[in-house]
């Protein structure tokens, strides 16, 4: 892929190499896809199958090919970018795609959801299910100070006994619960 | 007369009070979030998924199958009042539709489209009652070669009927069907994309790729262009039709199914392509056809006929081939694996009381969904003011507790992101979801009949056509990869003989 690169940069040097890398960011989906692939051949090669194999197709078989189609996508993506040929962002109810992407609530969502992740175990659900809606609502751009944390927590804690108590779906209840 | 006698079977399974609960609840969330902008079906019955875990089957389909009807009609409230379809089947319900809503006469298009979904969801249903059986009995003796010829139709349907690009549609199958390699091996036990850890020897849950895919993929989404300014809904009151509607739009409910009904059986997209073929008839049949585009009732009344239709339809080769053709049955079939039940032809033999259940309560359902919507329209249009922060932190938040049901493991709850953060990207990149979500799905199963065929088979190839049912699925496949150049020879022959 990297000659390919230097190829289409060399009719037009005057533009700047970040305004290349913008236009044509959908070749980082192309190097995943490769990525993958190499990742995905490589542990089925070294896979050890002598005792287990079983019929005329082992474990390995499928993983091979779906590794082989995966450079061979990724190889194929790269060639319609370079030509002009771009994927369609899709569209939708609330999606204004005339304005750039704001990164920073994307980042923050993540952020609020890895945190949830983390907490769920010390300080148990009914807690960290509240911080998480409130902290998402308010990376997306809500700003009541009263109303939006005690939605979350009455969502978090009505969720928690549903989920626990009514359908039989166990979720940990944390110190919270220990102490009512 | 043996459908009709099992039919009233199931009749008895629907209409026990315990499941006549989970069909009303089915079809009251479906409403809501179908009326809700920004989920859509799949990724309500994928957030629900995990709410089932406590209940039996039969209870579980029932609510599901209320939900995908819900949201069939639910959506069309949102198209026709605030012009914004947040599904491309109820596109069509908008070119219509907001016009007539604009000029006042938007309760009766919800009428027209309410009315419209219950004969198209109707007729369907009866459709189902009368095919899938003689379906099922044509397949029943299938074996594994046929099976695995299915799903690659699946995969070629999905890849290359959908989307504008197959190179993309391609690239997101195979996501998918990478995802579904990590795990044991099934057959052998042998380790594969693990990477030593002991979690990811359990295989990744269909659940949590499906939560993520559809909901944290499309909540990250929306929130990197969130729309400042969301449109203000056209007010409306309690839907009715006058007689001169009626006398338009009887024909347009009952041309509806006969479109959409066949569509929804074959893997081309569900509700789009039929949606569409239903307003252009309907365009050439009226006699109002300047009224088209400036808000004709027929075009909201065929189209949506054919939507609800389509989706009775879908669930014929759902029921009886265990084939997905939309993004809802593939989530559905995921259900059903998670219970342990193979759909496909011996699916009436085996769990006769859950198919005919279900089957059952979809006309159980259609009746509560008329019921609900023609009167409380707009108390349902009240849904579309909610802020769009709680909406969607409510997403990540159901997402989150559906993720940790699975397994109780903070672990997936991090895969679980990672996977949002791979279906934002598609969305970024015009990668459609439905091939990935398929891929994981049917790769495991697809994996183990290719692998089964060939021990039959001593490893010969022939072992994959050796019947007559696996060579004609590999002749539509054929089919639908020459489309492309069959379409441009017809194209250029024309142009010749012109």
């Amino acid at each position: 892929m990297t000659t390919e690169t230097a190829e289409t940069e060399t009719p037009a040097p005057r533009r700047s190499w970040q305004e290349w890398l913008r236009e044509y960011s959908e070749l980082g989906v192309s190097a995943l896809l490769f990525v993958i692939g190499v990742l995905v051949l490589a542990d089925a090669l070294t896979m050890d199958v002598d005792i287990a194999q079983r019929g005329p197709i082992g474990p390995k078989t499928v993983p091979v090919v779906v590794g082989a189609g995966l450079l061979l996508v990724a190889v194929l993506l790269a060639v319609d970018v370079l030509r002009g040929g771009r994927g369609e962002a899709e569209g939708g109810e609330d999606i204004d795609l005339s304005e750039p992407g704001d990164w920073r609530t994307v980042l923050l969502l993540a952020g609020v959801f890895l945190a949830f992740a983390v907490l769920i175990g010390p300080v148990g659900f009914p807690i960290a299910g509240a911080l998480l809606f409130w902290g998402a609502a308010f990376a997306l751009g809500s700003r009541h100070l009263h109303r939006d944390p005690l939605i979350a927590a009455v969502l978090s804690l009505v969720t928690y006994f549903v989920f626990n108590n009514l359908l039989g779906v166990p979720l940990p209840g944390g110190p919270l619960m220990g102490v009512l | 007369m043996d459908s009709l006698n099992s039919l009233l079977d199931g009749f008895g399974t629907a209409l026990t009070p315990v499941n006549l609960l989970w069909a009303a609840i089915g079809v009251l969330l479906g409403t809501a979030i179908g009326v809700l902008p920004g989920i859509g079906p799949a990724m309500a019955v994928a957030l629900l998924l995990p709410v089932t875990y406590g209940l039996e089957p039969t209870g579980a389909f029932i609510m599901f199958a209320g939900i995908y009807y819900g949201a069939m009609f639910g959506g069309s409230t949102t198209s026709i009042l605030l012009n914004t379809p947040g599904e491309s089947a109820a596109v069509v319900a908008a070119l219509e539709g907001n016009p007539m809503a604009k000029a006042g006469r938007g309760a009766q298009a919800l009428a027209a489209a309410a009315v419209g979904h219950f004969a198209g969801g109707m007729i369907g249903t009866i459709l189902l009652v009368v095919l899938a059986p003689t379906v099922a009995e044509l397949a029943v003796d299938i074996g594994a070669p046929d099976y695995f010829a299915i799903m690659v139709l699946a995969f070629i349907a999905v890849t290359s009927v959908l989307g504008s690009s197959r190179i993309r549609g391609l690239a997101s199958l195979l996501i998918g069907l990478t995802l579904g390699l990590v795990g044991l091996d099934q057959m052998t036990g042998q380790q594969r994309l693990t990477f030593g850890s002991l979690q990811l020897a359990d295989g990744i849950d269909v659940v949590i790729v499906a939560v993520g895919l559809f909901a944290i993929g499309e909540a990250l989404w929306v929130a990197a262009h969130l729309r400042r300014s969301s449109g203000e809904p056209i007010p409306v009151g309690r839907p009715w039709l006058g007689k001169s509607d009626v006398r338009r739009t009887w024909k347009s409910w009952l041309r509806g199914p006969v479109i959409g009904f066949p569509f929804g059986a074959i893997p081309a997209g569900g509700a789009e392509i039929p949606t569409f073929l239903s307003y252009v008839t309907e365009k050439r049949l009226s006699k109002h056809k300047e009224e088209f585009g400036k808000g004709a009732i027929e075009g909201v009344a065929g189209p949506e006929s054919a939507a609800s239709a389509s989706a009775a339809g879908t669930l014929v080769s759902m029921l009886t081939l265990g084939l997905p053709t939309t993004a809802v049955a593939a989530v559905m079939l995921a259900a059903f694996q998670q219970y342990g039940i193979q759909p496909g032809p011996l699916l009436f033999e085996r769990e006769p009381d859950l198919v005919w259940g279900l089957i059952a309560s979809l006309f159980v359902g259609m009746v509560l969904l008329l019921a609900l919507n023609l009167p409380l329209a707009p108390l349902w249009a009240k849904l579309l003011r909610i802020p769009r922060p709680y909406l969607y932190a409510g997403i990540m938040f159901f997402a989150a507790v559906g993720a940790y049901a699975v397994g109780g493991e903070a672990l997936d709850l991090v895969i679980l992101l990672i996977i949002g953060l791979i279906g934002f990207g598609m969305r970024r990149y015009g990668l459609p979801v439905l091939p990935a979500v398929i891929g994981v799905i049917l790769g495991p199963a697809a994996e183990q009949q290719l692998r089964r065929a060939l021990q039959i088979s001593d490893g010969s190839a022939t072992g994959l056509v050796n019947t007559p049912f696996s060579v004609t699925v590999y002749a539509v496949i054929v089919l639908l990869l020459a489309w492309p150049w069959l379409k441009k020879l017809i194209m250029r022959r024309r142009n010749v003989s012109v």
